[in-house]
């Protein structure tokens, strides 16, 4: 029977990929750049929490551990929004040149001359990326975690620790997304600063230039003083779901209701919805449901930027 | 010979209108070093990548040692050894560490790729600088890299692409050299596509010319002359180092006096005549007669200037 999928010769590209990133020099100035304001943000917040520790009965700290990654004392933002901002930095550095360097290196002919599929050699790409990717925010999670640990003596819940997993899988969706998108423009450009330029091009617009857009249009929209209560929610309705095109804002919708248990809607709620409800915290499964549509697309844009790449580059000719 | 290691029929390329290749029948028999002779943008590099099954043929059938590259390109390339032309190294790497990569990938483990890796480099004679990293490589021995990377994984056919390309006299001589030797050694069948007509006819059993996506001619050497100058007369170059012109004038006309000459031009010194007489005796009494001084003779033989500039005089066009 044929092999169609070569799982040995996978492992070596995947291999090559991760000790290429860890000694890429770009990739570790960017590294250290996430690393410092992460760590910064999450030392600053553990530090102003440490300070007041909930007492181990105490309602508050069964989740404390969600807390120091949501936390602020305003001097430097949450970690979730650091990463929001800073984590398509690290996505686009790992890609832009991905593929594209090989073509100009003719390292790219050589690797394909090989007994290997064609599709393995960007499969590599992405799944040693994706493996870099888990391990930095694995570690940094994890770390804190430890710190936490140590430094007040709560031990985190089953419940915590969940919700950081998932809290993880979305922000490495998250990052996997411009990683992806980066490596499309890697495959459809032969040069690597115009898919360099472009990737962060795309990231300024929808960090700055998009909320802005945003906001002329709500202004614009606004509806009146005297307007009804469903116009008004209409309208607020409309300009959450524009505001949810950017893929940070899908991320950051998607940490807040796995970090806060308590959030239980992202949309407006109407006073039939809030009556009788009690105020306490939803089960993991629950605030999962409130968000699977933000971590839907989240994955389906990483899927839909991967599919591109893979399609172009299979159907590119191999000469340099 | 028994049946063709590579075995090319009808193949086609065309990239739009443009045709790569047109029609190309080629057979190479095993332990043979082929020749593929032919100026930039002949399309040599398309066919062989076509035979690595790493592009489409449009048209035609390929087969390589029994596999067929367009349906199973995995499989060809276990027994192609290819060398591109210009090839890129990952230059912040060590040759034993590009070595290693592209032997596990061809299914060794890590043991066997290291020592392995250590017996090839050793073989084209770069153990020396075997961790320094490619980047600092000289383009010969980047070639001698490549060479040894094409061999970690006992190829049956090697495919050298332009090889000699940016070497010098001293590397090309080397290289050269080292593919006769394997191919003598272990009965390799070689490709070897190249414009360099000396460093083919030096080395090649055989040659093959390609023009715009046609293989014109095919053979060695002397059969290639043979076929291209069977109809034409001998010829013969003599060179003078008199300013007389009224002498040379003079001889010139003797010379087209002469029944047995066709033709004659003179240049620079030098008369080229045809003429149909199996020997230069009665053009030698000419310039004995004018007092015209002689200082060379030479009966012209075809070699693989004289072949190549025929063919590829037509194909500018």
């Amino acid at each position: 029977m044929k092999k169609y999928f070569d799982l040995k010769s996978m492992r070596v590209l995947v291999d090559k990929e991760i000790s290429d990133y860890i000694r890429s020099k770009k990739f570790i100035i960017l590294l250290l750049i996430v690393l410092c304001t992460s760590v910064a943000s999450l030392y600053s917040s553990l530090s102003t929490l440490r300070n007041n520790v909930p007492s181990p009965d105490d309602a508050q700290a069964s989740f404390f551990f969600l807390r120091v990654f949501t936390h602020s004392d305003g001097t430097l933002p949450p970690f979730h929004v650091f990463v929001s901002f800073l984590g398509p930095l690290l996505g686009i550095a790992m890609g832009f040149d991905a593929i594209n360097s090989e073509y100009n290196g003719r390292s790219l002919t050589r690797i394909l001359a090989q007994p290997i599929a064609r599709d393995s050699v960007l499969n590599a790409k992405f799944l040693g990326a994706l493996t870099i990717l888990f391990s930095i925010f694995t570690m940094l999670i994890g770390l804190t975690l430890g710190l936490a640990i140590f430094w007040t003596g709560l031990t985190p819940s089953l419940q915590e620790c969940l919700r950081l997993f998932l809290f993880l899988i979305v922000t490495v969706a998250y990052v996997g997304f411009w990683l992806n998108l980066s490596l499309l423009f890697s495959v459809t450009w032969r040069h690597p600063a115009t898919s360099a330029l472009v990737s962060i091009a795309i990231w300024l617009f929808f960090m700055v230039f998009y909320p802005m857009i945003i906001s002329v249009i709500a202004k614009s929209m606004a509806p009146g003083m005297y307007a009804s209560n469903q116009e008004i929610q209409a309208f607020q309705k409309f300009i959450l779901s524009i505001m949810r095109l950017a893929p940070n804002q899908l991320y950051e919708d998607g940490t807040i209701v796995l970090l806060m248990p308590n959030v239980r809607s992202l949309s407006p709620l109407s006073m039939e919805q809030i009556q009788g409800a009690i105020p306490s915290a939803l089960p993991v499964w629950e605030s999962v449901k409130v968000v699977w549509t933000q971590v839907t697309a989240l994955v389906a844009l990483t899927v839909a930027c991967f599919a591109c790449s893979y399609f172009i580059f299979m159907r590119r000719e191999i000469r340099a | 010979m028994d049946t063709p290691i590579i075995d090319l029929k009808g193949l086609h390329k065309s990239y739009g209108k443009h045709k790569a290749v047109d029609g190309l029948d080629l057979q190479i028999y095993k332990g043979e070093i082929f020749g593929l002779l032919g100026p930039n943008g002949a399309g040599k590099s398309t066919t062989i990548l076509m035979m690595m099954g790493l592009s489409e043929a449009s048209a035609g059938h390929i087969n390589i040692a029994g596999i067929n590259p367009q349906r199973n390109p995995i499989e060809v390339k276990r027994v192609i050894g290819y060398l591109p032309d210009n090839i890129g190294f990952y230059e912040q790497r060590s040759g034993r560490e590009n070595l290693e990569l592209i032997g596990r990938l061809n299914g060794l483990s890590t043991e066997e790729a290291r020592e392995k890796a250590y017996a090839l480099l050793q073989k084209v004679g770069l153990d020396k600088v075997a961790d320094k990293k490619v980047g600092t490589y000289s383009r010969g021995m980047k070639q001698r890299l490549g060479l040894a990377e094409t061999l970690i994984k006992d190829p049956q056919i090697l495919i050298l692409d332009e090889p000699t390309l940016g070497l010098d006299p001293t590397g090309v001589k080397e290289f050269l050299h080292l593919i006769q030797e394997l191919n003598r050694s272990q009965q390799l069948t070689v490709l070897l596509a190249s414009h360099h007509l000396h460093q083919v006819e030096e080395v090649c059993h055989r040659v093959g010319l390609f023009v715009a996506g046609r293989l014109v001619a095919e053979g060695d050497i002397q059969q290639l002359a043979d076929q291209l100058f069977a109809n034409s007369h001998p010829t013969v170059l003599v060179s003078t180092d008199s300013t007389d012109k009224e002498k040379i004038k003079k001889a010139e006309d003797m010379l087209i006096a002469q029944e047995s000459v066709v033709s004659v031009d003179f240049r620079d010194n030098n008369f080229t005549i045809q003429h149909t007489n199996h020997d230069t005796l009665p053009i030698m009494d000419i310039f004995l007669r004018t007092q015209v001084p002689v200082t060379s003779l030479q009966q012209r033989t075809y070699g693989l200037d004289d072949i190549y500039s025929f063919y590829f005089k037509d194909s500018s066009i």
